[in-house]
C-alpha cells in the first residue's frame, strides 16, 4: 500500500519537474523574442561589432541592473530577463528536486541536491564572475 | 553589415546549428561556436557566451520530455552534478585566463573526439548488480523498454564522478553540454545502458550550463543582442530536429555529419595553432 503511494507521488514529482522545464524555455524564449524585436526595431540598422571582445556594460552584467533597463523599455535588458529567467530554469529545478527528495524521506538525496545547489549559489555570489 | 543583418545570418545559422545538433545528439553548440567564429567573425568568448544559452534551452527542453517518460535517471543525475558543476564552475573561471587561440585548439579537439564516439557501438547492456557504493547511494534502477521494465546496476561510481567533473569543466570552458564525454562516463565505466546514460545526461546539461552561466554573465560575455538569435535559432532548430528524427535514416545522417564536424574540427584546430582566431 505505502509503496504504491509512493509510486503516485513519484510520477507526480516527475510530472511537476517535466512541465516546469518545459514553460521555463517556452515562457523565457517568449521573452527573448519580444526583447529582440524592440532591440532590433531601435538598433537594427546600426553597424554590428562582434569581432573584438570589449564585455558587455555593466548594466547588462547583475540583475538589479537588467531589471531597472527594462523598465526604461530598453530591447537588450528584455532580451537579457529571458537569458535569466531560462538559467533560472534548471535551478528551479533543483529547488523542486529538494522538496521532492524531503516528501520521500530521501535524506541523502535531499544532502545531495542541497550540495548542487550550494555550488551554484556560490557560482553566483562569490563574486568569481565579477 | 547592420545588426538586422548579422541577427538574420545568425538565426539561419543557428536553426541549422540547432537541428543538426538534434539529429546527430551531439547538441547545438558543437556547431554554433565554429559557425560564429570562423564564418562570421565573432569574437570566441561571445561565442560561447551565447552557445551556452543555447545549450540550457535544448537541454531543458528535451530533458522535459524524457523526465515524463521515466527514462531518466534522477538519482544518478543529481549525484554527478554534484561533479559537472564544481567542473563547471572551475571552468568558467579558467576561461577568461587562457588565450582565445588554445581555447580554439581545445575545442576542435573535443570536436574531433565527440565525432569518433558518435561511431562507437553503445552500451545496450543492462546488468542489474550494483557495486557496494552505488547501492548505498541507491544508483540501480529500471527503465521502460517495449513495455517491460529492465533492471540496471551501475558500477565505478568514483571513475565516473571523476570524468563528469572533467566533462563539466569542458562544459564550462567551451560553453557546451559535453553530452559526449558524459556519455562515455555513464557508458563505458559506469555501465549504464545508453538509453539511461543519454537522457540522464541531457537532464544533466542544463544545471551543469547554468551553473557556468552565472559566471560568463557577471563577467559580461553574454551579449544580448548576439545570445537572441542563437538561443531562438536552435532551439526551433532543435524542436525541428526532434520531430524528423523518427522518420530519418540517423544511420547515414551520423556518418555525414561526423565527416562535416571532423573537418571544421580541424579548421578550428588549425585557426588556433595559426593564431587566426
Amino acid at each position: 500500500m505505502s509503496s504504491e503511494k509512493k509510486i503516485f507521488k513519484d510520477a507526480d514529482v516527475k510530472l511537476m519537474i517535466g512541465s516546469l522545464l518545459r514553460w521555463g524555455v517556452i515562457v523565457s524564449m517568449s521573452v527573448v523574442f519580444i526583447g529582440g524585436l524592440v532591440y532590433l526595431y531601435r538598433h537594427g540598422h546600426e553597424k554590428a561589432s562582434y569581432h573584438t571582445f570589449n564585455g558587455e556594460p555593466l548594466f547588462l552584467r547583475n540583475i538589479k541592473g537588467i531589471l531597472q533597463n527594462v523598465a526604461a523599455g530598453k530591447g537588450r535588458a528584455i532580451i537579457q530577463t529571458g537569458i535569466l529567467l531560462l538559467i533560472a530554469t534548471p535551478i528551479a529545478r533543483v529547488l523542486l528536486s529538494v522538496f521532492s527528495f524531503l516528501l520521500e524521506k530521501d535524506y541523502l538525496y535531499v544532502v545531495i541536491t542541497l550540495i548542487v545547489l550550494g555550488i551554484i549559489l556560490f557560482s553566483m555570489l562569490s563574486g568569481i564572475g565579477g | 553589415m547592420t545588426i538586422l543583418l548579422l541577427t538574420l545570418y545568425i538565426l539561419v545559422g543557428a536553426y541549422f546549428a540547432g537541428l543538426i545538433g538534434s539529429l546527430t545528439g551531439l547538441g547545438g553548440g558543437v556547431v554554433i561556436i565554429p559557425l560564429l567564429t570562423l564564418l562570421l567573425n565573432v569574437d570566441i568568448h561571445y561565442a560561447i557566451g551565447a552557445s551556452l544559452v543555447s545549450v540550457i534551452a535544448t537541454s531543458s527542453g528535451s530533458a522535459a520530455a524524457y523526465v515524463k517518460e521515466g527514462i531518466t535517471n534522477m538519482r544518478l543525475g543529481m549525484f554527478l552534478e554534484i561533479a559537472t558543476t564544481i567542473g563547471a564552475v572551475l571552468g568558467a573561471f579558467l576561461s577568461s585566463y587562457i588565450p582565445a587561440a588554445y581555447i580554439a585548439v581545445l575545442f576542435g579537439l573535443i570536436l574531433l573526439f565527440s565525432a569518433i564516439m558518435s561511431f562507437v557501438k553503445k552500451n545496450t547492456q543492462a546488468d542489474p548488480v550494483s557495486s557496494k557504493p552505488a547501492t548505498w547511494l541507491k544508483l540501480g534502477s529500471s527503465f521502460p523498454d517495449e513495455g517491460k521494465q529492465i533492471p540496471y546496476g551501475v558500477r565505478n561510481i568514483f571513475g565516473g564522478f571523476g570524468l563528469m567533473g572533467f566533462a563539466g569543466m569542458i562544459s564550462g570552458l567551451l560553453g557546451i553540454g559535453s553530452g559526449s564525454l558524459k556519455v562515455v562516463a555513464m557508458d563505458n565505466i559506469m555501465r549504464i545502458p545508453f538509453k539511461v546514460s543519454t537522457t540522464t545526461s541531457n537532464f544533466m546539461i542544463g544545471v551543469t550550463a547554468a551553473a557556468s552561466a552565472v559566471v560568463y554573465l557577471q563577467r559580461g560575455y553574454i551579449d544580448p543582442g548576439l545570445s537572441m538569435p542563437v538561443v531562438l535559432g536552435v532551439v526551433l532548430g532543435a524542436v525541428t530536429g526532434s520531430k524528423i528524427l523518427v522518420k530519418a535514416n540517423t544511420k547515414s545522417l551520423k556518418a555525414i555529419f561526423a565527416i562535416v564536424i571532423s573537418v571544421i574540427a580541424i579548421q578550428m584546430i588549425y585557426k588556433g595553432l595559426s593564431g587566426k582566431i
